[in-house]
């Protein structure tokens, strides 16, 4: 499906899953030891005990844990694989940890091409040393063909918060500054016109990418954050009502100021879809006192991952609760919750 | 984005604004019909900037939302057999039925498939032989040409396993409905763009001269709809009543012929139920008599299955104007954004839906 990568398929004895990978018998060692082993190996992983014993830096330990279910499971930009590392990694990056061990599970369905295995360990492993992780425990099941869609991967991840840092979404105050890492709703997009169905081709590709580093890169410049969080499902509006919620607070948002690539746009217009609603996942939206908030901005645009980064917006006094944007006319509208998923409109 | 941006640019949009607000002289009643319009008008608080002169009624153009009850129940119905693939475009899978929606119906192991054209539905039916493949095919005079391609290419092809459930309303009838009401409060329309590129705009002709009522044909982009304000603000303070084009760069007088001779290949015009409104004479779309092996309702014989819409819900006089969603009884309480009663809750862009969602707040500038 995918051959951009370097190393070749291990010869295994069989070129699709089998029950039997998940049976804890001979075919079940082969998998770990020709498919996975080799990719995710460390001092911690190699020595192949049920649990993985490590022992934790100073300071508060950040725990996280998320399932990857995404279809198609290749897409533009990404798979399936470096979306389950980089969404844990930026799960635990958003408290401001320092993210530093995964654990990685995988459920596969019975027939999955050995090859595409393959290739998405691949990525899981460039992916990990990209954001300077290491897979340090996993499991595999092989369910009967229909009892799962292709592959879900479950990921959980550690990391160490600096002691007195102490970030939330609870903690927005009137006056900070809301500040964007780059484009939104690449990811969802990417996803969206790669699915069957639609008559249109993009070249929209997927965000995804591991946001700790920006985040060290911003703690260097001040602790003084109230809040990071990555905008993936739900969008920015998502996490923006989220943080006006947990704080009590109103937020309040420029049309003019979000940025949004031309391609990505024309397909959510195609689609009747709204931006700010779709999923993000190598982007992070910040709440920083109205002091930090032009350092902050500055720091981010020399990191590669925050080029664009800009402040779209800021917390007010005014609508407790509620988000809302100023139209391109100069009025103000609610930007509410989504009820479900965004559906494509008639008209 | 070219063919976007100049007819979102803020500038123009304000010199547009303050012409209205110079040129009308008293406070008018505009309906603008389609649900597309309603969405760009809230979208960019186009009402909040016309405010005091300009009253903007949502119409009844949202092809989701005036989906009758009984229309609804017969696709989860249908959507719910074992050999049939249900496909609909997404958001009518949201619609509640009077006991679930085609959502619902998908978590009980119906084969629910949203797609984003009917050809898409007649592929699956081709690569699924043993299986039924039901189209849903809903909207107005917009979506029939192609709901009608799907029909006319099963027919051609032999197909046997491909249908759709038709529900398909037409604009001019609608208008005519609103505008013969004795409480009738609209005193000029923007006729729905994309409706009007199909039929173009002579169909609308006798309906201004009838009613003496300026209608125009109008575009989805904030600027479209504040020239299609303008131009009918202009008639209405001159004792005008003419369908003027504001959607030039998409509407021809006669619209397009070739779309329209697929329609009437397929379909006949019939009665219809609005959701809301109650049955229009003359409405509608049916598949005509020698088509009708791909007419679901008959196939699977849910024809019986009627409905009657809530009674306390007032969607239908709301959607004239005649009243204000807070006037009704069940507003926030049993007919909330997440479980509606009418129309106007049903679609996001419909009345209930926006005071549900801005009701909550005034802003202070």
């Amino acid at each position: 499906m995918n051959n951009n990568y370097s190393c070749p398929l291990p010869i295994m004895r069989h070129k699709n899953i089998q029950l039997s990978h998940g049976a804890g018998g001979q075919l079940s060692a082969d998998l770990i030891n020709k498919i996975f082993l080799p990719r995710f190996t460390n001092e911690i992983l190699d020595r192949m005990d049920d649990q993985a014993v490590v022992t934790l830096p100073e300071g508060r330990v950040a725990f996280t844990t998320d399932s990857f279910v995404v279809d198609p499971i290749f897409f533009p930009g990404g798979n399936i694989g470096e979306l389950a590392i980089y969404g844990t990694v930026n799960d635990l990056s958003m408290s401001g940890a320092k993210p530093l061990y995964l654990s990685a599970s995988f459920i596969i369905e019975e027939g999955f091409p050995m090859e595409d295995l393959h290739n998405i360990v691949l990525s899981m492993e460039s992916a990990a040393k990209r954001a300077n992780v290491k897979i340090i425990t996993g499991d595999t099941k092989v369910v009967n063909k229909g009892s799962c869609d292709k592959i879900f991967i479950n990921t959980s991840g550690i990391g160490i918060t600096p002691s007195g840092l102490d970030i939330s979404g609870n903690h927005l105050r009137i006056g900070d500054k809301i500040i964007l890492s780059g484009t939104i709703a690449d990811h969802g997009m990417a996803v969206m016109t790669s699915r069957n169905g639609l008559s249109f081709q993009s070249k929209i590709k997927s965000d995804t990418a591991p946001l700790n580093d920006l985040v060290e890169t911003i703690l260097k410049i001040t602790s003084n954050i109230h809040a990071f969080r990555d905008p993936t499902r739900g969008g920015v509006a998502t996490t923006l009502n989220e943080w006006a919620k947990q704080s009590k607070v109103g937020i309040q948002i420029y049309y003019n100021t979000i940025p949004v690539r031309p391609d990505v746009q024309g397909a959510c217009e195609i689609l009747g879809i709204d931006p700010l609603y779709v999923a993000n996942e190598g982007k992070l939206l910040a709440a920083v006192p109205e002091n930090d908030a032009q350092k902050v901005l500055s720091a981010m645009r020399k990191h590669e991952l925050g080029l664009e980064s800009v402040i779209i917006g800021e917390v007010v006094s005014a609508h407790p609760n509620l988000v809302a944007m100023k139209t391109a006319l100069g009025v103000n509208r609610i930007i509410d919750m989504p009820v479900g998923e965004q559906l494509p409109r008639i008209c | 984005m070219k063919y976007l941006d100049e007819f979102r640019d803020p500038q123009i949009a304000k010199k547009i604004i303050t012409e209205i607000m110079k040129t009308a002289t008293r406070k008018w009643v505009i309906m603008e019909v389609c649900g597309g319009q309603t969405h760009s008008i809230i979208r960019n608080g186009i009402d909040q900037l016309l405010d005091g002169k300009i009253e903007l009624v949502h119409g009844p153009g949202c092809p989701v939302c005036v989906t009758p009850l009984e229309v609804i129940d017969r696709a989860i119905e249908i959507a719910g057999r074992p050999e049939v693939i249900f496909t609909s475009f997404g958001d009518m899978l949201r619609v509640p039925g009077s006991e679930k929606d085609l959502f619902t119906v998908k978590s009980e192991g119906g084969d629910v498939r949203i797609v984003y054209s009917p050809l898409e539905a007649l592929k699956i039916a081709k690569e699924n032989p043993d299986r039924e493949v039901v189209f849903f095919a809903v909207g107005f005079e917009t979506t029939a040409p192609g709901n009608a391609m799907a029909i006319y290419q099963a027919a051609n092809e032999g197909l046997k396993n491909f249908y759709e459930i038709v529900s398909h309303v037409l604009v001019p009838p609608a208008i005519e409905a609103i505008l013969s009401s004795p409480s009738n409060r609209v005193q000029g329309f923007l006729a729905a763009g994309h409706v009007c590129t199909v039929m173009g705009w002579k169909e609308y002709e006798p309906i201004a001269n009838k009613y003496k009522v300026p209608i125009i044909p109008t575009g989805f982009e904030p600027i479209d709809i504040l020239e299609g304000i303008l131009l009918v603000v202009k008639q209405l303070e001159e004792g005008k009543h003419e369908v003027i084009n504001q959607y030039l760069r998409s509407v021809k007088r006669d619209g397009n012929m070739q779309a329209q001779k697929i329609i009437n290949e397929i379909f006949e015009i019939s009665h219809r139920k609005w959701r809301g409104i109650g049955e229009i004479p003359s409405s509608g779309l049916r598949i005509r008599d020698t088509y009708k092996d791909f007419d679901a309702e008959i196939k699977f014989n849910v024809q019986g299955i009627i409905q009657m819409e809530p009674e306390i819900c007032i969607s239908g006089t709301i959607l004239q104007g005649l009243k204000k969603p807070n006037d009704c009884p069940a507003f926030g309480k049993e007919c909330t954004p997440s479980q509606p009663l009418g129309a106007t809750m049903v679609s996001s862009e419909g009345a209930c839906s926006a005071y549900f969602k801005y009701q909550r707040i005034s802003f202070s500038e």
